[in-house]
């Protein structure tokens, strides 16, 4: 057990180190330290064209989508030279948030899935950060229920023709592509029946309207298909394979471990050791002191659990289902840190303005954010599900749908 | 970077549990628990033969000298097995001590004995309510000779020799401590057994009365170094939590697929499926902490205060969590005498108390932490 750098991995970090250094646009170092979940914004730039930046440079000179092939725009790395990446990129890391989707699942299922002239068209862009790409699964009949979703895709000749709705996507105002999960066949159960494609977002008939959130912010759209034409070459896997391929997406999704997921725990940490309250400095308050323990062992639990995650991984075993603990710790942590930090604030915390708020409202910021977490991705229910089945093998829950035709399966308002 | 065990520390905790399977059956802890038996004595005299005593103890006083990380392992499978052994206060605590603080003299007298299962030790700090802190130390030692109350102190009854926390000094602070080691068997010690929440690991009460006893490292030391020994130990009890952790998950999963009611399987049933999926986490989470405790204690890096601290307090909740679930998700048979699992929820509970309290340590956690961001 040990922490240390092989020699191979000391040279790597220090060509990294030295890189980023030399290139990284480190007049938003601080502005970009700062900010926390909710509010990851540049007061005097546009944070996706200094990303798009960012990330070309970084293509350019071979550190983009480390561990994709070369072929492919990538750089072939082992996963913990992904982690020494991570490490030394530090704060610029946040750049690359509008790239997640696309690099860690559109990219891999690609990779997986799409024909060998498709991958070498479309993933290079894609790793370079000019073409941001999407992932179009969510429906609102369906939610958790993956599965269920309604959009249509029906054989014309050599193309389909795709009508129906898909919502919560992340990013489509600004995507460029994206893979889309429909329905070939409602005479079949609801798994048997889907077929993956991919498709330009700047096809007829895509219509993308944001939706705005509790916080205020739109990160997430509802994307509105009618009559889109996708050619039959654009399909991923076979008609009616796409549940299996979605779930090669879902797998890849794992396998952004490393990248650290937020607790908010080192926000509240910092903010506690300069806060004095009526009684004195908050850190030396038991109360607080408790919270703040009991917050740190968990955020050092889960920073340790992904560093065993990666040594499996080098040693060649797949990412399995436990690391689904991630999400679900970090989603009601860092709501719970975010409401503890307005409870010290006291009255004053309910201000929420940059100008005007404590720490320039970056706890309000992290409270509006923090329900989507514990919902984006799967639920909290969802993901003590994964743990109780296929990390302890308990059964699963009874499905009244399974084996029944899809267009059979009573749903909101048709029963 | 490697974050994880061995292929040879694995194959170590591989024998360890094969081992404690046969000779710590739940059946041979019950005799301790009933009553009939103040350890288990066959299984101590085991432990020995197998190496498990002295593992991490130098060749040259009779340790097979293999290191800390396999003691880690060992202690995991301990908990486990909730084996019912005075293994924590002899070989985390007074063997820990010598270690650090023993002159060449002490060692080679104590160390083997331990290693070969001869002698039983202890670590006598507690008088009474509080937790660890040189104002709780009122035991006067002077030219040699011990004069007071030590109350709970682990596997006092049968322990051969306790190191013993004494005050030498009246300023108040740290340096009034001095550390002491005490022979038992020796006369000016009066010991008392006390009924304690686990049955399976004894406490007692020890009065010192013109005791005689020689000093375990430098005058005035005393509290550097049992800061540094519950350090130690704290990420080897760790271990024995998460051990006991993952045991109690084990078994309410077990219970959740035997059990039917309601014409199907409890664990068919998202609120006990999310029950035993909360119970994974919390254990989860302790282990990965545990495991960089491990690192720290191994390599004996500036980090091992914090992570020590760390792994207490994430390894007694998640013992104490998944304990106490793993009673409810057995419903009433999990509160009877006949099923083992009231024997995990004392462990766990005794345990959460024995080096300090989880305030305790959330306290210590905060000032290192506090610390490390000032240097």
């Amino acid at each position: 057990m040990n922490f240390d750098d092989t020699p191979q991995e000391a040279e790597f970090r220090a060509t990294a180190r030295a890189w980023i250094g030399a290139n990284a646009p480190k007049q938003y170092e601080e502005e970009l330290r700062t900010s926390s979940l909710g509010r990851t914004q540049l007061k005097n730039a546009n944070i996706l064209e200094v990303a798009k930046a960012w990330q070309k440079k970084k293509a350019d000179a071979g550190w983009a989508c480390l561990h994709w092939p070369n072929e492919y725009g990538g750089r072939g790395a082992s996963p913990i030279e992904r982690v020494i990446w991570q490490q030394e990129e530090g704060a610029f890391g946040k750049l690359s948030h509008m790239f997640i989707i696309g690099h860690g699942m559109c990219g891999p299922t690609m990779m997986a899935f799409a024909r060998e002239e498709h991958k070498r068209t479309y993933l290079p862009p894609l790793a370079s950060g000019e073409r941001i790409w999407c992932q179009l699964f969510s429906e609102t009949a369906g939610g958790s229920d993956v599965a269920g979703l309604r959009t249509r895709a029906e054989k014309e000749g050599d193309d389909w023709i795709i009508n129906g709705q898909k919502i919560w996507t992340s990013g489509a105002h600004y995507s460029d592509y994206g893979i889309l999960l429909t329905r070939t066949d409602p005479d079949v159960p609801k798994h048997k029946g889907l077929t993956m494609f991919f498709l330009d977002m700047k096809s007829p008939g895509v219509e993308v309207r944001p939706i705005k959130q509790a916080s205020g912010a739109s990160d997430f759209n509802e994307v509105y298909f009618s009559d889109v034409r996708i050619p039959d070459h654009q399909r991923l896997g076979e008609v009616g394979d796409g549940w299996n391929v979605s779930l090669t997406t879902l797998m890849n999704e794992r396998m952004s471990i490393g990248a650290g997921v937020s607790t908010g725990f080192p926000e509240l940490f910092e903010y506690c050791s300069s806060l004095v309250l009526d009684d004195g400095p908050a850190i030396e308050n038991p109360a607080v002191r408790s919270k703040l323990a009991t917050w740190a062992v968990k955020a050092s639990g889960l920073r340790y659990t992904s560093m065993r995650a990666i040594s499996a991984l080098s040693k060649g075993e797949r990412p399995g289902p436990e690391n689904s603990i991630g999400k679900l710790v970090a989603g009601s942590m860092i709501q719970d840190v975010a409401t503890y930090a307005l409870d010290l604030q006291g009255a004053a915390g309910v201000v929420s303005g940059a100008e005007d708020a404590e720490v320039a409202g970056r706890f309000q910021a992290m409270l509006l954010r923090a329900p989507g977490t514990r919902v984006e991705g799967g639920t909290d229910e969802i993901m003590r599900n994964i743990i109780a089945e296929r990390v302890l093998g308990l059964p699963g829950d009874i499905r009244v749908d399974k084996d029944v035709p899809f267009n059979k399966i009573p749903t909101n308002g048709r029963n | 970077m490697n974050f994880d065990f061995s292929e040879d520390q694995k194959q170590l905790r591989d024998q360890a549990r094969k081992f404690l399977t046969e000779k710590c059956s739940p059946k041979a802890v019950r005799v301790v628990l009933d009553g009939k038996a103040p350890y288990d004595k066959e299984l101590w005299k085991g432990l020995a033969e197998m190496g498990f005593l002295g593992v991490a103890i130098p060749e040259e006083f009779g340790g097979a000298g293999a290191g800390h990380l396999e003691l880690c392992v060992i202690a995991e499978e301990m908990g486990r097995a909730n084996a019912p052994v005075p293994f924590s206060s002899t070989v985390y605590l007074a063997a820990e001590a010598l270690l650090l603080a023993g002159s060449e003299a002490q060692k080679k007298k104590w160390l083997p004995a331990i290693a070969s299962g001869d002698a039983i030790g202890t670590l006598a700090l507690f008088e009474g309510k509080g937790n660890p802190s040189p104002k709780n130390v009122k035991l006067m030692a002077a030219n040699g000779v011990l004069n007071g109350v030590k109350k709970p102190v682990a596997d006092g009854a049968i322990a051969d020799f306790a190191v013993v926390a004494a005050r030498t000094g009246s300023s108040g602070r740290d340096g009034d401590i001095s550390l002491f080691l005490v022979d038992l068997r020796a006369g000016g010690v009066e010991v008392k057994s006390l009924t304690n929440l686990d049955p399976t690991r004894g406490q007692a009460e020890i009065i010192f009365q013109d005791c005689k006893a020689e000093p375990l490292g430098a005058s005035g030391e005393g509290w550097s170094i049992l800061s540094q020994v519950l350090d130690r130990a704290a990420v080897l009890c760790a271990f024995e939590q998460v051990g006991g952790a993952n045991r109690a998950l084990e078994m309410g999963r077990d219970y959740a697929l035997d059990r039917i009611a309601f014409g199907r399987q409890i664990g068919s049933f998202q609120a006990v499926k999310h029950m035993l999926a909360d119970m994974y986490v919390s254990a989860t989470l302790a282990r990965s902490n545990c495991y960089y405790g491990a690192w720290a204690l191994s390599t004996n890096a500036a980090e091992l205060p914090e992570a020590a601290a760390a792994a207490r307090i994430s390894a007694t909740q998640a013992f104490q969590h998944c304990a106490k679930n793993n009673i409810q998700v057995h419903g009433g048979m999990g509160f009877t005498w006949e099923f083992d699992c009231h024997m995990y929820y004392r462990r766990a509970n005794a345990m959460a108390l024995g080096l300090g309290s989880l305030s305790y340590w959330e306290d210590q956690l905060i000032d290192r932490m506090r610390k490390k961001n000032a240097a």
